[in-house]
């Protein structure tokens, strides 16, 4: 199963001639990277939605017009209007604060999942991709049984286990992610300590750590990059699903998912109960896809279409 | 041809017994056992509780309670749903042909729709049409699949009323059964084709540009049995890669969308015995799907050798 993974393969973006631990020269490849990435319109379109979202996590709390868990008994169901710019819920909750208070958790599990599984993931990588041999072989095969699991599955078996709270679902949603970014970080591996540059630095005596770290590491990030971004997309897809499915965030503190779980049986009297946190999903998940897009472009010219 | 087969075949040994494995522990990991469960948190009567552990055999050590476990899964036997007493096995074999129905019809409106779709535009490559459907994938890519659902009841359930919302009638070819499958099946395919059209897009093009295409042309083949013919069937090889991949999100979408639409199959079980704390349940269906999955992967995976000679003598 190897080789059909759903993963995003690109080859390592190793330059010749330009050493990967030079300081300033990285900064300087990490500008034009930014800098080619605001020449494409996806990228700028997807740049712009992911700082939206990212606005909305972070201020979120401070432009939210009442406290997202604030029952106004008045207004159930009320229309959006003045009062309550996107309606209010079926128990006159304020559907904008809550929207907003959404994304700070869709944004926060998406980060913390992919920041975890894939220091776990390219951890586990590198290493089986520089050791090789038995380490590889026994990393891989239990690598191999994780992916076995279809995604959400796998999250729904762990958070069966665990409970259903925001902190399991995260924890669930790390391991599903570790193997896309074990797979990635050691492909790219295997194919950078190849390169002269490792040779060299072997010849020259330097520590295993330091070769790992300094050389091989730095080297591998782009492919990681862009397998990040296109995992936070659908870390957020998951976390919406799951709290849907009422096995993520638990009532009464509002999620995306499980707004649009809240919402459903009023469709037909308050449809932007379900309007409201299905678009915001959408838009998120489109930013990322779009710039993980954009990014694969400009740090692997060779897949670019 | 066959030795590369049985390869294969005896690789996913390992996978299946390390999903086994898995599935076991998992359960295990729960704070308290069964028994514990099972009893509630206001009682406590430690020799019933005894009582109960020697009779789920839960006093023995962990591998002898793998292995009796593992051995009653080899026969079919995944034990007693907590809830209602009923065989595991029994209650999963009821409900995998209702789970089976959405994905097949979901999976054949996937592809009539991703197909053409993806052929169409890579022989119009970079025109309007083109434009139109990458950026409709796209948003098929980021569009959760139960807020279609919801998005499509509230189109042809509320506004036109010409569907029910949900529900399920049992299988039989009449108008009574078919429009319940309706919604569903649209709402999974749709969200598959995305992947796939981008997919059959890409490796249309790519073969397109091959130099046999240009020799069929060469030799003066219409460009109908040039693109179909030539073409087509090589850009399926890499397609038929990512059905495979699609089980995944095939087995993980009916679960959702199972919920959105209450179709009473694996996935809506799957999410009640969760609710429910129904540990076996959760076991064996979390076994019984992964399994189905790992099956699934293989067969594609064989039917893939098959299609492309190249890959014969490659391991």
């Amino acid at each position: 199963m190897a080789e059909n993974t759903p993963i995003a393969m690109s080859a390592p973006a190793s330059e010749p001639g330009l050493p990967a631990d030079a300081g300033p020269r990285r900064t300087r490849r990490g500008l034009r990277v930014l800098r080619n990435l605001m020449r494409d319109r996806t990228g700028v379109v997807g740049a712009v939605l992911v700082g939206l979202a990212l606005f909305a996590a972070l201020f979120g709390p401070l432009l939210a017009p009442y406290d997202p868990n604030l029952i106004h008994p008045d207004a159930r169901l009320a229309a959006p209007g003045a009062r309550f710019l996107l309606g209010a819920d079926e128990l006159g909750r304020d559907v904008l604060s809550r929207a907003l208070h959404g994304a700070r958790i869709s944004i926060v599990v998406g980060v913390l999942v992919v920041l975890c599984a894939g220091a776990i993931g390219v951890t586990v990588g590198l290493l089986s991709g520089y050791a090789k041999g038995l380490v590889d072989g026994v990393a891989m095969r239990v690598m191999d049984v994780l992916f076995a699991f279809p995604t959400l599955l796998l999250a729904m078996a762990v958070v069966a286990v665990l409970g259903t709270d925001m902190r399991n679902l995260i924890v669930a949603l790390v391991l599903v992610y570790i193997p896309a970014f074990a797979r990635v970080a050691r492909a790219s591996t295997l194919s950078v300590v190849e390169e002269p540059y490792i040779e060299a630095a072997r010849a020259v005596g330097l520590p295993h750590r330091r070769i790992l770290f300094r050389y091989v590491l730095p080297n591998i990030m782009p492919p990681v990059l862009v397998q990040a971004t296109i995992s936070l997309a659908y870390a957020i897809l998951v976390e919406a699903s799951l709290s849907y499915l009422g096995l993520g965030v638990q009532p009464p503190d509002a999620s995306w998912g499980s707004m649009l779980a809240t919402g459903k049986p009023y469709l037909e009297l308050a449809a932007w109960l379900c309007m409201v946190p299905g678009l915001a999903i959408m838009l998120t998940v489109l930013g990322f896809n779009l710039l993980g897009d954009a990014l694969r472009d400009v740090l692997d010219p060779r897949l670019r279409r | 041809m066959i030795r590369v087969i049985l390869t294969r075949i005896l690789a996913t040994v390992p996978v299946l017994l390390g999903i086994a494995v898995v599935a076991f522990f998992l359960v295990r990991l729960i704070p308290g056992d069964t028994v514990n469960v099972l009893m509630g948190q206001d009682f406590s009567d430690p020799v019933l509780e005894a009582e109960m552990r020697a009779f789920f055999g839960l006093d023995q050590p962990l591998p002898v309670q793998f292995w009796d476990w593992f051995s009653a899964l080899l026969q079919g036997d995944l034990g007693h749903s907590m809830r209602s007493g009923e065989p595991v096995t029994q209650e999963i074999l009821r409900r995998f042909p209702i789970t089976v129905e959405l994905a097949i019809a979901a999976l054949l409106i996937s592809l009539t729709v991703s197909i053409p779709v993806g052929i169409y535009t890579a022989r119009n490559r970079n025109k309007g049409a083109d434009a139109a459907a990458r950026v409709a994938s796209l948003i098929g890519l980021s569009l959760p699949n139960f807020w279609l659902g919801i998005l499509l009841i509230y189109l042809f359930s509320v506004y036109f009323g010409v569907l029910p919302s949900s529900g399920h009638r049992d299988f039989a070819f009449t108008w009574q059964h078919f429009q319940y499958l309706i919604l569903p099946s649209v709402t999974l395919g749709l969200s598959l084709a995305a992947v796939t059209m981008r997919m059959t897009r890409s490796s249309m093009l790519e073969v397109l540009g091959q130099d046999y295409i240009r020799t069929a042309r060469a030799k003066g083949l219409g460009e109908r049995a040039v693109v179909l013919r030539h073409g087509l069937r090589n850009a399926l090889i890499p397609v038929v890669t990512v059905l495979g991949i699609q089980t995944g999100a095939l087995l993980g979408g009916t679960v959702v969308i199972e919920q959105v639409f209450s179709w009473p199959g694996l996935g809506s079980q799957l999410v009640q015995s969760i609710q429910d704390r129904d540990y076996p349940m959760v076991q064996g269906l979390t076994v019984f799907l992964a399994f189905f999955f790992v099956l699934v992967s293989l067969i594609v995976d064989i039917a893939y050798r098959y299609l492309d000679p190249r890959m014969y003598r490659r391991g």
